[in-house]
């Protein structure tokens, strides 16, 4: 927004200068993509490494052509996705909700903290087994371990979040008359929001762990299956494929959360 | 109100038109210092404001001017005294009253408009009534324009300005300011001023205005108070400001009332700052309390 009105009266040959940095970026990143792929390809194609253990780009591009067009990929996926979404959802919500409790509440929060980092210690990836066992091998049981993946980031960062707020900012809102609940929602909830964002990234990234875990573990469906099953067949190019996919789906997801961010917070402008 | 058809019972007090705005009755604040000590911050301090007076607080810094401010709005309560509101004892936040921060205290997440809105939308206001009254007042201050801009995307000086609607959109009887115009510079800070002057007169409005600067605290106010050196500062003397109003801030400063009222509050002053700077000797940066 503030970029767009600096554009807007800057000199042309400014502009000019600012996009032509840009597109000697992006030329330059497009090149470094396409030496890694091109010496990747070249070495396999060679025998230099084993196509056998890093398969080839080509040859994953093709799977990923077929899973596309074939539509074998959209039911998996969308599995996966739906763990995912689910995960953040209930996570973020839990999170946020915990996270404003116990910014707010000092004596609860001073009972349960060593609680908390007791169970944030915990590598919840050795949850995965007790959850399978608990929710059995449907969309639940994958969706539990994202929550639990989930739920700690957005909480930190909101109750560092609502702890953070300028106590002046407080101050002012409440000799204007604020109830704990404006406090809420005009104070601490957008102060935190700065901060449950910056997590969003990272616990985005988190939902999407949990579901592929799982899935690998132990599914009929999704992409940690397809990756687990072509593993198990020694499919290297299947492997890589669905690691692929997953990493795309993320950076599209990002590009997303990043956008709704700079709309959001678009007041630091 | 006609003191006929006022109804007898709690409604109301008695509009007693000599009682004053603010009552403050040997009030003490203590502090319990990061080491565990007992800091006294402000020790048996009495003084009234008048009902619609400009009263000014000066005192060296560390004096507890913030303290003695956060006492009036309720932010703080005092250890021992009391402290009445138009003769009801305070209890809890002032309502009367608005406070003005030495600090920016607008949401930097809300435009300049909701801003100023916010204090009428916390009364339970309609948001389009919120706003249109929001807006006259940016109008009046000369920001109607920036209605939709930021804090951030603001100047100092219109911040403050901002601020000032916010608190005044809200009508209350009550003006307390700390030090509002000190981050400014001297251009922006004496048109601020005046623009304060401004509003405040014949506004039924009582003000008490924190300051170090004695010249800013003689040119506004109906009365200006001296605070001791902390700790255990007090009200050491209380002098009339005999200028007449309206004033000329850009003239003040060559009417011989001006400078006679300057030099003898310095006096006062003077020996309070140098308590105070003895005191910071003595204790190191860490003995400063305000």
């Amino acid at each position: 927004m503030t970029d767009g009105r600096e554009d807007l009266f800057a000199p042309a040959s400014l502009a000019a200068a600012r996009t032509g940095a840009r597109l000697r970026t992006l030329a330059w990143q497009v090149a470094v993509g396409a030496a890694v792929l091109l010496a990747w390809q070249a070495l396999a194609t060679a025998h230099v490494i084993d196509p056998f253990f890093v398969s080839r780009p080509s040859a994953i591009a093709v799977r990923m052509w077929q899973w596309a067009v074939t539509g074998r990929i959209w039911p998996d996926l969308f599995v996966t996705l739906e763990e995912a979404f689910l995960a953040f959802v209930i996570g973020a919500a839990l999170g946020v909700a915990s996270g404003f409790a116990l910014a707010r509440l000092p004596r609860v929060s001073g009972v349960l903290s060593p609680y908390i980092r007791i169970l944030n210690a915990l590598p919840r990836v050795v949850l995965a087994p007790i959850f399978l066992l608990w929710f059995g091998l449907g969309i639940w049981s994958k969706v539990a371990l994202g929550v639990t993946l989930v739920f700690f980031v957005v909480f930190f960062n909101t109750y560092q979040g609502v702890r953070d707020v300028d106590p002046v900012l407080v101050d002012n809102a409440r000799m204007l008359g604020a109830s704990e609940a404006d406090l809420i929602r005009h104070v601490f909830g957008p102060s935190a929001l700065t901060w449950i964002f910056s997590s969003l990234h990272t616990s985005i990234g988190f939902a999407i762990v949990g579901a592929v875990v799982g899935e690998y573990l132990g599914a009929s469906r999704g992409i940690g299956y397809v990756i687990s099953q072509a593993q198990g067949t020694f499919d290297t190019t299947g492997v890589f494929a669905g690691m692929a996919v997953l990493s795309l789906v993320v950076v599209i997801v990002g590009e997303g959360v990043a956008r709704l961010e700079a709309w959001l917070l678009r007041w630091k402008g | 109100m006609d003191a006929r058809d006022r109804p007898s019972g709690a409604f109301a007090p008695p509009p007693a038109a000599d009682r004053p705005a603010i009552r403050v009755r040997g009030v003490s604040r203590r502090f319990v210092t990061p080491a565990g000590g007992d800091y006294r911050a402000l020790q048996d301090v009495s003084f009234d404001v008048p009902r619609r007076a400009f009263v000014s607080i000066v005192g060296p810094t560390g004096c507890g001017k913030s303290t003695l401010l956060n006492l009036l709005a309720g932010l703080l309560t005092p250890t021992a005294g009391t402290i009445e509101i138009d003769g009801a004892p305070l209890a809890g936040l002032n309502r009367r009253a608005t406070y003005m921060f030495q600090q920016d205290a607008l949401l930097p997440w809300k435009s300049v408009l909701d801003n100023v809105a916010l204090g009428l939308l916390f009364a339970g206001r309609p948001r389009a009534e919120a706003r249109h009254a929001a807006r006259a007042w940016l109008e009046r201050i000369g920001l109607a324009a920036f209605g939709d801009r930021y804090p951030a995307q603001l100047s100092g000086g219109m911040r403050k300005r901002a601020a000032m609607a916010q608190n005044w959109v809200l009508e209350r009887d009550i003006l307390l300011m700390d030090e509002p115009f000190s981050a400014l510079d001297v251009h922006t800070r004496q048109a601020m001023e005046s623009e304060l002057l401004a509003l405040w007169t014949g506004s039924a409005r009582t003000v008490v205005f924190v300051t170090h600067d004695l010249d800013e605290a003689i040119s506004l106010a109906d009365e200006v108070l001296v605070i001791s050196a902390g700790p255990a500062s007090r009200v050491v003397q209380r002098h009339v400001v005999p200028l007449a109003r309206p004033r000329d801030l850009l003239d003040l400063r060559n009417h011989p009332a001006f400078n006679d009222l300057y030099a003898t509050i310095w006096a006062d002053l003077r020996r309070e700052v140098a308590r105070s700077r003895e005191r910071d000797r003595r204790h190191g940066a860490g003995g400063a309390h305000d």
